[in-house]
């Protein structure tokens, strides 16, 4: 992030402003990737003239950056409508999608309408890896040539890459490929529960091990030795909030739930009852997430992988308290530093003591 | 000089600093109170000199000279990120209440 971003971003945490909001106008997808956290029936999504009014409060509410997408967001038939309202309220917009339906007419308005970014998720160079997990044939190529397309007229476009079981050798292959197309990519080893909790998706996630080859390769991390370093943590650090969740970012669902972030599934509103000012400033809920410092949180604050962890208050709310640590993040930690988390400590302690109880039992 | 804000840009105000977004470059600017003010008195109808006499001379309690050649500097680097575009005559009026980035 440019240190003018930071100063941004500071200074609206400061005023309380949510300078940044991701806003899904659908579920719906044309896809059916086997990792995706969402359902794709369509429960009353909001309508184009809600959606008009969501970002008009927005606008007021200080939002300069609007992160547009789904589902697949051009399944509406009123997307581009929606997007040149967006950009009329001068948003930044950053669109995310799988590039099945940006032909030549797409990419044309995405340009005229000045949209800042377009991100397309690549999961292979290899058409069997990608379709399998979109589980749509030819799937891969028409992502490819959306990109294409897309950077023909001057588009920014980046990649993003989950990586998951199915995948998980093909990265240095997406690199090359995003190379050889001129865009940068993202690689990024986290697969998260579905937005109800269902964990079922979680057995894409690749292993441990894996996350430590991925920690492992300074093609991806730089000076290896540096990232593995466990960085002390200071009492700013422990006054400073996890992320910018409920502070500078919020997300709205396509049927105008409005929560702390994608990944933090707890209702804060909904602005079919209430405008966008009162949820962000007034909703308990919000408040809650917002009050959060490092040093609350009773097991992360003391672990030895504080100063680098990439803990999600969201993960962590998911497995039932937004207060305590994200196993997923605990495990990316260990595999960067090597150093158990105390999240593992209280773990074993826990088993030893069943193991314990199991003895007596059966004397 | 006739100067109007590029529709490409994506701006919002923030407290009393307008921040300017570029599309093309990503690039960010923050844009003090004052160059907020000529910002959104950028219609494209009304000549800088005219602007810089109304409002900003009355608005900032400054000499019209040094805030003419200041403004003309400002404008001149606002043009070479396209976030402006400047013609020897009016420009094509945009809605106002929507290309600001103020509050609507």
């Amino acid at each position: 992030m440019g240190a003018l971003l930071q100063e941004v971003c500071a200074r609206a945490e400061a005023l309380q402003v949510p300078l940044s909001v991701h806003l899904d106008l659908t579920y719906r997808c044309n896809e059916r990737c086997v990792h995706c956290y969402l359902d794709h029936d369509d429960h009353g999504e909001l309508t184009r003239e809600e959606v008009f009014r969501v970002l008009r409060e927005l606008a007021c509410a200080g939002t300069l950056i609007l992160t547009l997408s789904g589902g697949e967001p051009l399944l509406r038939p009123d997307f581009f409508a929606i997007l040149q309202y967006a950009r009329a309220l001068t948003f930044s917009v950053k669109i995310k999608s799988n590039g099945l339906l940006i032909g030549p007419s797409q990419a044309s308005l995405l340009r005229e309408y000045g949209v800042q970014q377009v991100q397309i998720s690549i999961y292979s160079h290899k058409a069997e890896v990608h379709d399998g997990i979109t589980l749509v044939r030819g799937s891969l190529e028409r992502s490819l040539d959306a990109i294409r397309r897309l950077r023909s007229y001057g588009l920014s476009v980046t990649m993003a890459t989950p990586l998951m079981s199915q995948n998980f050798g093909d990265y240095p292959g997406v690199r090359a490929l995003a190379a050889e197309l001129g865009v940068p990519v993202t690689i990024d080893p986290t697969i998260t529960p579905k937005i109800d909790g269902d964990t079922e998706v979680l057995r894409h996630r690749i292993s441990g091990e894996q996350v430590q080859s991925v920690f492992r390769d300074s093609a991806l991390v730089g000076d290896v030795q540096k990232f593995s370093e466990c960085a002390p943590v200071d009492q700013d650090d422990l006054m400073s909030y996890p992320c910018s969740a409920g502070h500078t970012f919020c997300y709205i669902s396509p049927y105008g739930d409005v929560y702390p972030c994608v990944q933090f599934p707890l209702p804060c509103g909904n602005v079919r009852q209430q405008t966008i000012k009162s949820i962000w400033w007034d909703s308990p809920e919000m408040e809650r997430v917002r009050s959060i410092r490092i040093g609350d949180l009773h097991t992360c604050s003391s672990c030895a992988n504080a100063g680098g962890c990439s803990r999600c208050p969201g993960l962590a709310y998911m497995e039932g308290d937004m207060y305590g640590p994200s196993s997923a993040d605990c495990e990316k930690s260990f595999a960067r530093t090597g150093v158990l988390p105390n999240n593992w400590e209280h773990r074993k302690s826990r088993s030893l003591i069943q193991i314990d109880l199991g003895v007596r039992a059966t004397a | 000089m006739f100067v109007a804000r590029s529709s490409s840009v994506a701006a919002r105000l923030l407290e009393e600093e307008m921040v300017i977004m570029c599309p093309r470059t990503s690039k960010l600017f923050v844009l003090n109170p004052v160059g907020t003010a000529i910002w959104n008195a950028l219609d494209g109808d009304k000549p800088l000199d005219e602007i810089v006499k109304d409002r900003i001379c009355t608005e900032f309690d400054v000499e019209l000279e040094t805030a003419l050649a200041h403004a003309n500097e400002f404008v001149k680097q606002l043009s070479e990120h396209d976030i402006v575009m400047t013609a020897e005559h009016p420009l094509p009026a945009k809605d106002p209440d929507t290309q600001t980035g103020k509050v609507v």
